[in-house]
């Protein structure tokens, strides 16, 4: 129950991009149309399902005091996140270009991005201030994703039809994304008060 | 782009270390090209600490560090750094500075690192060092890479402060909270966190608990745009 518990929680309650601000480059830059919103948020939830549970092994069997080196070693996380960022950004292209080339083409330069989405080192970041264990790492994983990838479908699909309205013009574009991330945040603050442990049946 | 422009120039003739090129450096992300109203860059990280001026502040000086020395570094490295492998290079430059940051924030005041928490280590992934580093240091001299540095940081922190500023006096009413100079402006209580209905010298205000939610700050900004628009015709969009 855990598992989805952290799931619901972090893709709607505490959404990234409309409660923590993560990944809002990539959110305001990619989304004008909602066909390379849609494949970004997908990669998104891949790299984030996979990059967080990775970094939590490293951080629980090399970094930690009872870890392999048997010291406090926790300085260098932000370094070794970033590189198995990278790393794994890297192999998630090779392996949609091989098995996927349609998908490979949609996103195109979307995909190498990803590496520098706030999203994906503040997930990981998060998982260790919050102390979370290896199954809800994954839960907080996917659920993060899943709502990043729900939040940019929606403002794609807004500002896409935002273009036939008459705004002013010194707002157009980026300042009228800002406001309606701003709305769109207040909607989702309406489900703070959801707990899911009641929902679940828990205590 | 003005950009290209200080590239051709450079190397041309002896530059003065602080002329007008160079001072353009610092201002013009002040206004004309501001990290955040106008190159969407770095929103990112940033925007959650904003709920108050000082960690804002904190923040700004941290980012204005690693900008600007992440930026002297890669400038230096530049010629030496294989086109294929830069990302790499660049992000292992910017996360030993982030960590040096982080080291020095934990030892000289804990609970502001404690209430900034992940996003310290998120300046790593502020696509304003980044996005510098690839448009500006990787091909220009390592003064000038410096004082663009410094320049995006100050525009950066700028945007952060005049948030920080709005959401705190209208949010909790005080001003500084958190640090050593915290005072009542117009809110009930100087203490924004003991907040009681004892009335002060200004606590006439009713605390507006929309400034203090995230949404605010995403407002704030759209209207920071707007006005900034509205000033300056030539950065209106026009797609």
């Amino acid at each position: 129950m855990e598992f989805i518990n952290i799931f619901i929680k972090s893709a709607f309650i505490e959404n990234m991009v409309l409660a923590y601000f993560l990944g809002m480059c990539s959110y305001l830059a990619v989304s004008k149309s909602l066909k390379t919103a849609f494949g970004l948020g997908l990669a998104v939830i891949f790299v984030l399902g996979f990059t967080m549970p990775i970094n939590w092994l490293i951080h629980e069997f090399l970094l930690s005091e009872n870890g392999l080196f048997g010291m406090d070693l926790t300085f260098l996380k932000f370094i070794l996140f970033i590189a198995v960022i990278a790393s794994m950004v890297q192999l998630v292209e090779m392996v949609v270009e091989k098995f996927s080339p349609a998908l490979y083409a949609a996103l195109g330069i979307f995909l190498p991005l990803i590496t520098v989405n706030c999203a994906i080192l503040g997930g990981s970041l998060f998982m260790i201030t919050r102390e979370y264990n290896f199954s809800e790492t994954i839960a907080f994983g996917l659920g993060g994703g899943f709502g990043w990838f729900l939040a940019i479908v929606a403002i794609a699909a807004i500002r896409e039809k935002i273009q036939y309205s008459n705004v002013p013009p010194a707002l157009r574009g980026l300042g009228m994304a800002f406001i309606l991330t701003g709305l769109m945040g207040l909607a989702f603050m309406s489900l703070m008060g959801i707990d899911p442990a009641l929902l679940a049946g828990g205590q | 782009m003005a950009e290209t422009a200080t590239v051709k120039e450079a190397g041309k003739t002896k530059e003065p270390l602080f002329g007008k090129k160079e001072k353009a450096l610092i201002t013009d992300p002040l206004n004309d090209n501001n990290p955040i109203t106008v190159q969407v860059l770095g929103v990112c990280s940033a925007l959650a600490v904003t709920s108050l001026v000082y960690p804002s502040i904190v923040m700004a000086i941290a980012v204005i560090f690693v900008t600007s020395f992440s930026s002297l570094f890669t400038s230096m490295l530049r010629n030496y750094i294989p086109k294929q492998v830069r990302m790499i290079v660049q992000l292992v430059i910017i996360a030993s500075l982030v960590t040096l940051v982080e080291l020095t924030l934990k030892y000289l005041n804990y609970p502001i690192y404690k209430q900034l928490s992940v996003y310290i280590g998120l300046i790593i992934t502020n696509c304003i060092v980044m996005g510098r580093l690839e448009a500006f240091s990787m091909a220009n001299k390592p003064w000038r890479s410096f004082l663009d540095g410094i320049g995006n940081g100050l525009g950066y922190g700028a945007i952060l402060i005049i948030v920080g500023l709005l959401r705190e006096i209208f949010g909790k009413g005080s001003l500084f909270a958190g640090s050593g100079i915290a005072m009542n402006i117009i809110g009930p209580s100087p203490d924004y966190w003991i907040n009681t209905n004892e009335s002060f010298l200004f606590g006439w205000y009713t605390n507006n608990n929309l400034m203090v939610m995230s949404a605010a700050a995403m407002f704030i900004i759209g209207v920071l745009i707007w006005i900034q628009r509205s000033w300056n015709k030539k950065l209106v969009d026009v797609s």
